[in-house]
């Protein structure tokens, strides 16, 4: 379905082989012997350094390169530690949830090979508590089947290699995805960011050194070990190789996951994979980076999706999220869906993104609610300006892209919201916003 | 709250996740040990979990605080949280919710229904946005949801209710 792009899944396998997630089928299709290999043939710095020559990067948003971050982890320091990213609460993204449902063991794989590569004998995969089922019906089965098969525990396959493999569940806050929170949350404290330096990769969990990692870059890397960087790199272009998942919501026929080359056009998701948009409408706006993302237009299908063309476009392929809206979307009614997520998920640990998330949804009530003026959308353009660079963690610069980019390409409909001539009801006054700041 | 002996085993498995000298990191799993049996936190559950892990009580209400999913109010039997975040309000969440509150006897935003089993609330992205409407029921997913459907899930937890009385 719509995959002509890939002649076989490197990481939704389950899609070409069915019950993949019992450790026999995956065993029978290449299962572990990324590992095998690895322990017998490779030193922990070939996996790194095939990781690195991959040029796989971080599917969790920023797009880091895996194998450079993996190449931070200080020799001499112990413990160390590998956390993996299952918080996966970015509106619009459902992927993380789909590879831990149907496609476990390439996941445990991965992370055994990650600690293998940085020395690490402590794994955590940190989930959002949302996922309890996730956990217990999927990933616990899998992990217990990678220790009884001697994947996991002591003296791994024989070879001098241990680590333990922990599940841990988060309890509902969007911010625990950001990786110094994550490790707060799971160190037992309120999720809220740290500052950084120190990156994790010198002080993490418990202040040693660790490696973060999504999902979705972890379960790439038994296939990469496996079948070398050269293989990888037939996907995807020279500067975002390899193949990516695509959530795709919104309005479209057939949202869902797709698993595309990085660099396949938007239009190919939308038509091809999607089905199009529903009742044959128009495209208005689109999304790639969930709730986060700044807005671009029909003009832009063509662009291919891949990180740097995607930036190029005046947006980011963050976590890949694609929410599209048709020209039956109320523009102003989204922007407004998605502030008032961020005001919800805020941790409250500074004030230009409390105050300002605050305020945010404020005017927009006032706009929506009908006795908005011209000031108003004024004000969220200040307020948002405000807030650009000055808050402490990437949540709070989340929400500036989202507003700035739908009044610059819907003007029209905020203006028209804009009815009253002044005041005409006591709205958020102008000089108090300055206070706050 | 004292804990059974069961949840004892439970907390002693969780505690081993984690080094001997950072148990303050059990307090999530802890927290939802004690919160299994009746779905909100008392006083003396949210002490039993600071005595487990020799914490400060104000240390477990900030965190009670923080994360959504612990309560300290009761709440019903089952917590119904439906999603009405952009991608699935795109596919008509928000109109399924309002009339699903409805047909509950409950105002638009949601509430406890009189017999105390459901409390039902709108909620944001629970990675599930191809199959919009959905909810989580006690945490279990329910997807691609219709009005139907889903009276019909509810029917089958006020069934499980009543054999269970
Ligand atoms: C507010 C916020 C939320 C985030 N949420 C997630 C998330 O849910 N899952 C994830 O993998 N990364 C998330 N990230 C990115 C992480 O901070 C981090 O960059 C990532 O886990 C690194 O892994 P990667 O290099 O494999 O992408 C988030 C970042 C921010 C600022
Ligand atoms: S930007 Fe928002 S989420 Fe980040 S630290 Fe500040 S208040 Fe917390
Ligand atoms: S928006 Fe409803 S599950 Fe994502």
């Amino acid at each position: 379905m719509g995959n002509e792009l890939i002649d076989k899944y490197v990481l939704f396998r389950h899609r070409d082989v069915e019950n993949i997630h019992q450790i026999e089928v995956y065993r029978a299709n290449d299962g572990y012997r990324a590992l095998e290999k690895a322990l017998k043939e490779m030193q922990p710095g070939d996996v790194t350094n095939v990781v690195k020559a991959s040029g796989l990067r971080g599917r969790g948003g920023a797009g880091f390169p895996a194998g450079v971050k993996w190449g931070f982890i200080p020799k001499d320091i112990y413990p160390k530690y590998v956390v993996v990213n299952a918080d996966e609460s970015e509106p619009g993204t459902f992927k993380d949830r789909e590879i831990m449902t149907y496609n476990p063991h390439q996941l445990i794989e991965g992370i055994i090979l990650t600690c293998y590569a940085v020395g690490a004998e402590t794994a955590y995969i940190y989930g959002r508590g949302e996922f309890a089922p996730v956990f217990r019906d999927h990933l616990q089965q899998a992990v217990a089947e990678a220790y009884r098969h001697g994947y996991l525990g002591r003296n791994i396959l024989g070879s001098e290699f241990s680590m333990e493999l922990h599940l841990h569940l988060g309890a509902g806050a969007y911010i625990c995805g950001e990786e110094t929170a994550l490790l707060s949350s799971l160190e037992g404290q309120m999720g809220q960011p740290r500052s950084r330096p120190p990156f994790p990769a010198v002080e993490g969990l418990y202040a040693k050194p660790t490696v973060i990692n999504n999902v979705e870059t972890l379960t790439n890397v038994p296939p990469i070990v496996l079948h070398g960087s050269d293989w990888y790199r037939q996907y995807g272009t020279e500067k975002s190789p390899g193949t990516k998942i695509f959530s795709l919501s919104g309005r479209v026929n057939k949202p869902g996951n797709y698993e595309l080359p990085l660099g396949t056009p938007i239009r190919y998701l939308i038509e091809e994979c999607g089905g199009g948009i529903i009742d044959g409408k128009a495209v208005k706006g689109i999304l790639p980076a969930g709730a986060s993302s700044a807005i671009i237009g029909p003009d832009k299908l063509d662009t291919t999706m891949d990180y740097e063309a995607m930036a190029a476009a005046g947006t980011m392929l963050g976590s890949a999220s694609f929410i599209i809206l048709d020209e039956t979307v109320d523009a102003v009614w989204a922007a407004e869906k998605n502030v008032k997520f961020f005001k919800h998920e805020s941790c409250g640990k500074c004030s230009p993104c409390r105050e300002g998330t605050f305020w945010l949804v404020n005017v927009f009530r006032k706009l929506r609610e009908g006795h908005g003026t011209k000031q108003d959308v004024e004000l969220l353009e200040t307020i948002i300006e405000q807030m650009k660079g000055n808050t402490f963690c990437l949540l709070g610069e989340f929400v500036v892209p989202g507003v700035r980019t739908s009044i610059d390409l819907f003007r029209d409909e905020y203006e028209a919201l804009a009815v009253a001539e002044e005041e005409t009801t006591p709205g958020p006054a102008k000089d108090l916003i300055h206070t706050f700041f | 709250m004292a804990w059974t002996e069961k949840e004892q085993q439970e907390l002693d498995k969780i505690l081993k996740k984690y080094p001997p000298d950072r148990k303050l990191s059990a307090v999530l799993p802890a927290l939802y040990l004690a919160q299994r049996e009746k779905n909100w936190l008392d006083n003396d559950d949210i002490q039993a979990v600071a005595d487990a892990l020799d914490i400060p009580v104000t240390h477990v209400h900030s965190i009670i605080g923080f994360y959504t999913l612990f309560r300290k109010e009761p709440t019903g039997k089952y917590m119904v949280q439906v999603c009405t975040d952009l991608p699935c309000a795109l596919r008509g969440a928000e109109d399924f919710y309002r009339r699903f509150c409805e047909r509950m006897g409950l105002p638009p935003t949601g509430g406890t229904t009189e017999d105390g089993l459901f409390t039902v609330e709108s909620v944001v992205c629970l990675a599930a946005c191809d199959k919009a409407p959905m909810c989580q029921i006690n945490l279990e997913y329910f997807e691609s949801l219709t009005d139907d459907k889903i009276d019909q899930i509810i029917a089958s937890f006020r069934e499980q209710a009543k054999i269970q009385q």
